[in-house]
């Protein structure tokens, strides 16, 4: 799934196999692995490769695939985002806060109509990202520190809302599509692969995302060239923003309550799933299709070790270990790929 | 030392190429102890390749290697250094944020038993290694805060000094002031008698003459010619590095050089008053269109600042600027852009993408006219090959990545970059630092076409030759401050140097 903007084939005077092999390694790997696990656990367990089980991976890596796409923005542009699951943590949580709750919920709710609360909850997630954006560009904190900030003002406002209760409902649409099916497929993997489809599409197609990965790819000679490159980086926060509160709110309906720290592991898999992929940390190279390799990589991980029966104690470290791996071949990836360069 | 000839380093038969394009092609080459060996050939002729495989930059090559007469082959960078060769590359390869001395000592600070930084004794050793070589700076000051000529004559030192039996310098002196190049040729004839032997590139043919006891010339990856410095002459070195007849291409500009009278077009640029902390004290100047504006001055007189303030990347502290008439404060780099003023900082590495293609980096700066929403890439290649035939970039290869191509051609692309997209005025910085003669004429006819088609163009250099083989009117920089204009009047390099 190497988007063409990553792999610039026409034209590119590279002779022999090796040395394109080794250019490609960024998107080679990730397949590779994904490859090497679902081989794996087929072999192990008979229950992993059946089509029910394909459906299982995909719903559970919907919620992350949503919260990945706004990351994979903000990591090609050699930022990082880490209000991520905070933000969307804080954008389930008030969606539901603007509905009305059955009496044993004891939350000092404001309820309004479905579309009203849906609006408000995007329009807080859009603001939370546009304070991420402005304490990077204008005032010039870096993201890491900015979107820590971030990260525990989301739980604060969260905190505030449930005061450590539990919400269960939210509107009707966010319902259906959160927990819904049609034709036997899960509403939550169609939206994220349409947002997944749509971030490949913009990244690709759009000037915008040509932009992105120029800024990602070198900062300064984007700036030379006369981009607004404080621009750039601002929208890619909100973006992220943005596709976090989705996901939030899908996710809350998913799992059927809105409450605190619901989010916290989407945090880490997110991050893992856009960098198992493949996109550079270094920013300029990667992209959405990188994301889908990673977040499979991820799903199947996860959704493999349930079915061989492993200590579930064990499964944190093993996930731990294959982000390192993935880590390595990430800065490997780039070395190799400078090397093809020369 | 002079009286053993036995070659330190001999190569036999060196082949290099590069994704299917060969850099070089069975090149011999053989360095005594004690000698300087000078390097002469265009952009791309060879020369840093040949250099890199020497320092263990690039370890994939075919052909013989000796180092006191054993074959090797090294690994990596760190092999070379430890077979004690050394280089200064022509991009500095400093850490700014570091102090002086951390600089000169990087990678072997002297140390305690128990592993700590002898701050004191390092701070001494290299205050005395660069006054040996006349450099008079406080070791502990951060070395980003000196000017960039400084900088590299401290690199050049700490290389110098390391103890290597090898040194190469790739264009050591282009961003030196003639004092600093003195100080330079100095060093190096101490070091030669000391039995050091030193490969010297440079596209400044008077220096290798001076500096070197021989001479190698390539051409298109081969060696084309190599003899000693006193039985030969530049001309005679252009015509073996270019290949046809020399002498008229690089005038030396030693004679006086009329300029023209004051163009009465209408003025694109108007700059008043402007300020800028140490760095600028009220220049004030204007920039017509179809005239080119020569602006000279030493490392560190204050032209960057300037450059960077027209294209809004600095903000000044006093002063303004107009366009057109129309007064402007430049927010951003974009702001500039659209109020048609366009920058070629004097680093390439600034203002390329190395990783992306040839017509993805000359697009960028026009993707805003050729597409609203949607990516045109059919559009964006047609217009790139335009430039690349216009200016004979080579390889003419579009989808290239940029890395591929050698330092002069992406020149071209960082000229091309902006042609697409013509801005109301153009400013140059070094447009022709570090490249060969006909890549030099070749820039020098861009820059007349585009002030024929009516462009307001200032160039900035630190070179006279560069200024004064452009300019239609020359102002001089002086330590931030414009201290005398040449118009309608015979100007020289020696009158430059005055003014200076």
């Amino acid at each position: 799934m190497a988007s063409s903007e990553t792999a610039p084939a026409v034209g590119q005077r590279v002779r022999g196999l090796a040395p394109f092999l080794r250019s490609q390694m960024r998107n080679i790997a990730p397949f590779l692995t994904l490859i090497f696990l679902s081989g794996f656990f087929a072999l192990a367990s008979p229950s992993f490769a059946t089509l029910d089980n394909l459906g299982n991976i995909l719903t559970q890596v919907s919620v992350t695939g949503i919260i990945a796409v706004g990351l994979t923005f903000v990591i090609l542009c050699a930022e990082i985002d880490l209000s991520i699951a905070s933000i969307a943590n804080v954008t389930g949580i008030a969606v539901a806060y603007f509905t009305l709750q059955d009496s044993y919920v004891n939350i000092p709710n404001i309820p309004l109509p479905g579309a009203a609360a849906i609006l408000l909850a995007i329009l807080l997630c859009a603001l939370l990202g546009l304070v991420n954006a402005l304490g990077l560009t204008v005032i010039g904190i870096p993201s890491f520190i900015m979107t820590l900030a971030m990260m525990q003002i989301a739980a604060g406002i969260s905190a505030l809302l449930v005061r450590g209760q539990i919400a269960y409902k939210v509107p009707g649409v966010i319902t259906t599509l959160g927990s819904g099916s049609i034709g036997g497929i899960p509403w939550i993997v169609i939206v994220a692969a349409i947002m997944l489809l749509g971030g490949h599409l913009v990244l690709t197609y759009t000037r915008f995302g040509r932009y992105v990965y120029m800024v990602g790819g070198n900062r300064e000679a984007a700036e030379y060239s006369g981009l607004n490159v404080k621009l750039i980086l601002g929208a890619v926060m909100v973006i992220s923003a943005v596709c976090s509160g989705i996901g939030g709110m899908l996710g809350v309906a998913h799992f059927g309550s809105a409450q605190q720290n619901e989010f916290d592991t989407y945090l880490l898999d997110s991050i893992a799933a856009v960098v198992v992929g493949g996109t550079s940390l270094f920013g300029g190279r990667g992209g959405i299709g990188n994301t889908i390799v990673g977040l499979f990589v991820l799903g199947v991980l996860n959704n493999g070790l349930d079915h061989v029966n492993i200590d579930s104690f064990l499964k944190i470290l093993i996930r731990g270990l294959i982000l390192l791996a993935a880590l390595v071949i990430n800065v490997y990836a780039q070395r190799l790929r400078e090397k093809a360069a020369e | 030392m002079r009286e053993d000839r036995s070659p330190i380093l001999e190569l036999q038969g060196i082949t290099k190429s590069f994704g299917g394009v060969e850099a070089l092609r069975g090149v011999d080459f053989a360095l005594s102890p004690g000698e300087i060996h000078g390097l002469v050939g265009e952009n791309g002729a060879g020369k840093s390749t040949l250099m890199k495989i020497i320092a263990g930059v690039h370890t994939e090559f075919s052909g013989r290697f000796l180092i006191d007469g054993q074959q090797t082959h090294f690994r990596s960078a760190r092999d070379a250094h430890t077979a004690g060769i050394a280089m200064v590359h022509q991009e500095l390869s400093v850490a700014p944020d570091l102090t002086v001395a951390e600089n000169v000592f990087l990678g072997n600070q002297p140390t305690h038993r128990l592993g700590l930084v002898q701050w004191r004794r390092m701070a001494r050793e290299a205050g005395e290694q660069l006054a040996r070589f006349g450099i008079d700076v406080d070791p502990m000051s951060r070395l980003g805060d000196l000017p960039i000529g400084l900088q590299q004559l401290i690199e050049i030192a700490r290389v110098l000094f390391s103890g290597a039996r090898i040194v190469i310098l790739d264009e050591p002196t282009s961003a030196l002031s003639p004092p600093e190049v003195e100080r330079l040729f100095a060093t190096l004839q101490r070091l030669r008698e000391e039995g050091t032997a030193i490969v010297f590139i440079s596209h400044f043919i008077e220096d290798i003459l001076r500096v070197s006891d021989t001479v190698t010339v390539f051409r298109n990856g081969r060696k084309v010619a190599e003899t000693a410095s006193a039985s030969t002459s530049k001309g005679a070195l252009i015509e073996a590095m270019i290949g046809r007849g020399g002498e008229a291409l690089e005038h030396s500009y030693s004679d006086d050089l009329m300029l023209p009278r004051p163009s009465d077009s209408s003025v694109v640029l108007k700059v008043d008053q402007l300020s800028l902390a140490r760095s600028l004290k009220d220049i004030s100047f204007e920039a017509r269109a179809g005239e080119v504006l020569g602006i000279y001055g030493f490392m560190g007189c204050g032209q960057q600042e300037l450059s960077r303030i027209l294209f809004g990347k600095l903000k000044p502290d006093g002063g303004t600027l107009a366009v057109e008439g129309k007064p402007k404060t430049f927010a951003s780099t974009a702001a500039a852009r659209r109020a048609g003023v366009a920058l070629v900082p004097e680093s390439r590495r600034a203002m390329l993408f190395h990783q992306e293609p040839v017509y993805k980096n000359i697009s960028i700066s026009i993707l805003d006219r050729i597409s609203a929403l949607l990516l045109k890439p059919a559009q964006e290649r047609d217009i790139a090959k335009r430039q690349v035939e216009q200016l004979q970039i080579r390889p003419p290869v579009v989808g290239l990545d940029l890395g591929m191509l050698s330092g002069g051609n992406q020149q071209k692309v960082a000229l091309a970059k902006w042609l697409t997209y013509p801005p109301k005025l153009l400013v140059l910085c070094e447009p022709t630092r570090g490249m060969d003669v006909g890549a030099k004429n070749d820039v020098i006819n861009i820059v007349r076409d585009l002030r024929a088609k009516g462009l307001a163009i200032i160039v900035l250099s630190t070179e006279p030759e560069t200024v004064l083989s452009l300019a239609d009117r020359i102002l001089v920089l002086k330590r931030g401050a414009l201290v005398r204009e040449f118009t309608n009047e015979p100007v020289s390099k020696d009158r430059l140097l005055e003014a200076a």
